[in-house]
């Protein structure tokens, strides 16, 4: 569980558009690292690529290499189904099966993956639903559907179902921006606890989430809209904060455009 | 679910004069054309409703006949004897097997359709199903008499000789497949465009994030409309059966033209005879007297209600897992 992430000369196309152009960074196994940059700039769509989830888009098209370890998830005969098991996402806004109670949404994965004994299942269920913070809250009612929490509930339920299957790698694409303040704490708790246990990448526009969550960030631009995104720089938080080596790295953090 | 919260409606900034007169008359018509449109509806149903069952009541008065069990229509004979027990059988019967064939091939090419065809060739298949839906019904029947009763005599042969053990497909009689399988079949035929239609609407409809949180979770094609899609259409595929059960069980020029009646109750299906509801009316109206007709009325009667009865039961199954239904999202 948890590895590592080394892209290189990674491009992605919609059609006949580069939306990214040739991304290359290592994410460490066990960490947290955060994608900022303004809007436009790719860091969704590269982080899509990640799991192979950006070619399910019409037109969508990827160039170049992405290691987890030291297999390539777009070599020649790798399943991109069998990627998405191995790397989990998070969407931007929860997405709990509807017609699934939070029981089945939680072993939704675990059933696409094999037969389990119903023991088992209510195990991993639980201690999944533990994993994300939410147990306490729904025990009572794992019969009902996922879709009668709140917000924020929701969005742990989809942690939690993500978490299920023991990924390597945990993706989230802007987790908390549907979500009010407290559910946005909740979730960046969590995020502290899974980087024990998992390699998290996470995609957000909230800076100060982004100082508070994670351990490196990578600062993404596009030189003029229509133009492809560009990796700027990726560095420890810290130093991304308080000393970025590139100028348009500090301009956009202390807020003189995005 | 982010949707606008009443406050916000509070805070909208106030409409000048003159438009929010011209609002309010705009206002009050329309709202008066659709409530006026909702009673004209209501007004129909019951006239519908009032005209059947009087015209009815004078011929169940007078029936000598048990209505629900005879295998009889000699509602001209005196005294007069005729009953709804063959009737009832056959529209049953047929509209199963019509049911039975159409759903699951409808179903299958509108998820062809909306989720595995490439959109250049999508699009003018949804066209050409559409099409099936124009052709009248009489155009249906002669085709059905002329060149599908001959052509299944073939599956009638194979179907007695290696299901025959199942007492459905057991062939007792001779003759030609003037049967209630063949209504069947037909009838499946002519509900195919619509159940298509509108199940291939609502699978159109699943929000792209439920079919990427199943493709996350590392789903096959088959497996993201399994978990996604098929859940989130079911109601509305039921709707769509309905719609096409109510035309299969209406359904009249057609069975007339195919079926060769008879008033038996005959489990095989494969044999020909049985009748339906709408045929009877319609091969035995244009000859009746007055009080025939009554008789024919009180049949049309139990088909309104047979009708009814489906809908409502429809309405029940869907009811029964709306928190389920993906409405609430």
């Amino acid at each position: 569980m948890a590895k590592r992430i080394d892209v290189s000369g990674l491009s992605a196309f919609y059609g006949t558009h580069k939306a990214i152009d040739d991304i290359s960074m290592t994410v460490e196994p066990r960490s947290v690292t955060a994608f900022i940059g303004p809007s436009g700039c790719g860091k969704s769509t590269f982080l899509r690529t990640l799991n192979r989830m950006h070619e399910v888009t019409p037109g969508g098209r990827v160039e170049g290499k992405v290691l987890l370890d030291d297999e390539n998830l777009y070599g020649a005969g790798v399943d991109p189904v069998a990627v998405r098991r191995t790397v989990g996402m998070v969407f931007q806004r929860p997405n709990p099966f509807p017609t699934m109670s939070i029981f089945d949404n939680v072993a939704a994965g675990l059933r696409l993956n094999g037969s389990f004994k119903k023991s088992e299942l209510a195990e991993i269920v639980e201690r999944s639903l533990k994993g994300a913070n939410l147990w306490n809250e729904v025990k009572d009612r794992l019969n009902k559907p996922g879709s009668g929490l709140s917000g924020g509930q929701q969005q742990r339920l989809c942690i939690a179902r993500a978490i299920a299957v023991e990924p390597e790698v945990l993706l989230m694409d802007e987790p908390c921006s549907a979500l009010d303040p407290i559910s946005t704490l909740a979730i960046e708790d969590l995020i502290g606890e899974l980087k024990e246990r998992f390699t998290i990448v996470i995609v957000t526009h909230n800076m100060q989430q982004a100082a508070r969550v994670s351990d490196r960030t990578a600062f993404f631009n596009l030189s003029a809209v229509g133009r492809p995104g560009k990796l700027v720089e990726i560095d420890d938080t810290d130093r991304i904060f308080s000393n970025p080596s590139v100028q348009a790295t500090e301009d956009y953090i202390s807020g003189r455009f995005g | 679910m982010a949707s606008t919260t009443p406050t916000q409606i509070d805070q909208a900034p106030p409409v000048s004069k003159s438009a929010r007169s011209t609002g309010r008359a705009g206002d009050k018509i329309f709202a008066g054309l659709s409530k006026g449109s909702g009673i004209l509806l209501l007004v129909i149903m019951a006239s519908i409703a009032i005209f059947l069952t009087y015209r009815a009541s004078i011929a169940l008065s007078k029936n000598e006949g048990n209505f629900l069990t005879t295998f009889d229509w000699n509602a001209s004979a005196t005294p007069p004897v005729f009953g709804i027990a063959v009737l009832l059988f056959g529209t049953v019967i047929s509209s199963i097997i019509a049911m039975a064939i159409a759903v699951p091939i409808a179903v299958g090419i509108a998820l062809f359709i909306s989720h595995y065809a490439p959109r250049k060739l999508a699009a003018p298949l949804a066209y050409v199903v559409d099409l099936l839906a124009a052709v009248p019904s009489i155009i249906y029947g002669i085709w059905g008499a002329l060149f599908l009763v001959p052509q299944l005599a073939g599956l009638n042969l194979w179907l007695d000789e290696y299901m025959g053990w199942t007492y459905v497909f057991d062939k007792t009689q001779a003759g030609v497949a003037r049967s209630l399988f063949t209504v069947g079949i037909l009838l499946a035929i002519m509900i195919l465009p619509i159940v298509t239609s509108v199940s291939r609407e609502v699978f159109l409809q699943v929000p792209r994030m439920n079919e990427e949180a199943a493709l996350a979770l590392g789903a096959t094609r088959w497996e993201v409309i399994r978990m996604s899609v098929l859940p989130f259409g079911r109601s509305g595929v039921i709707s769509a059966s309905m719609l096409g059960l109510g035309r299969a069980l209406g359904e009249t020029m057609a069975v007339a033209t195919v079926l060769s009646p008879s008033f038996l109750i005959n489990g095989h299906i494969l044999d020909p005879g049985g009748g339906t509801f709408a045929q009877n009316i319609a091969a035995k109206f244009d000859e009746a007297n007055e009080f025939g007709r009554d008789a024919l009325i009180a049949s049309g009667l139990v088909l309104f209600l047979l009708t009814l009865l489906v809908n409502g039961a429809a309405r029940l199954i869907i009811a029964r897992r709306k928190d389920f239904s993906g409405a609430n999202a």
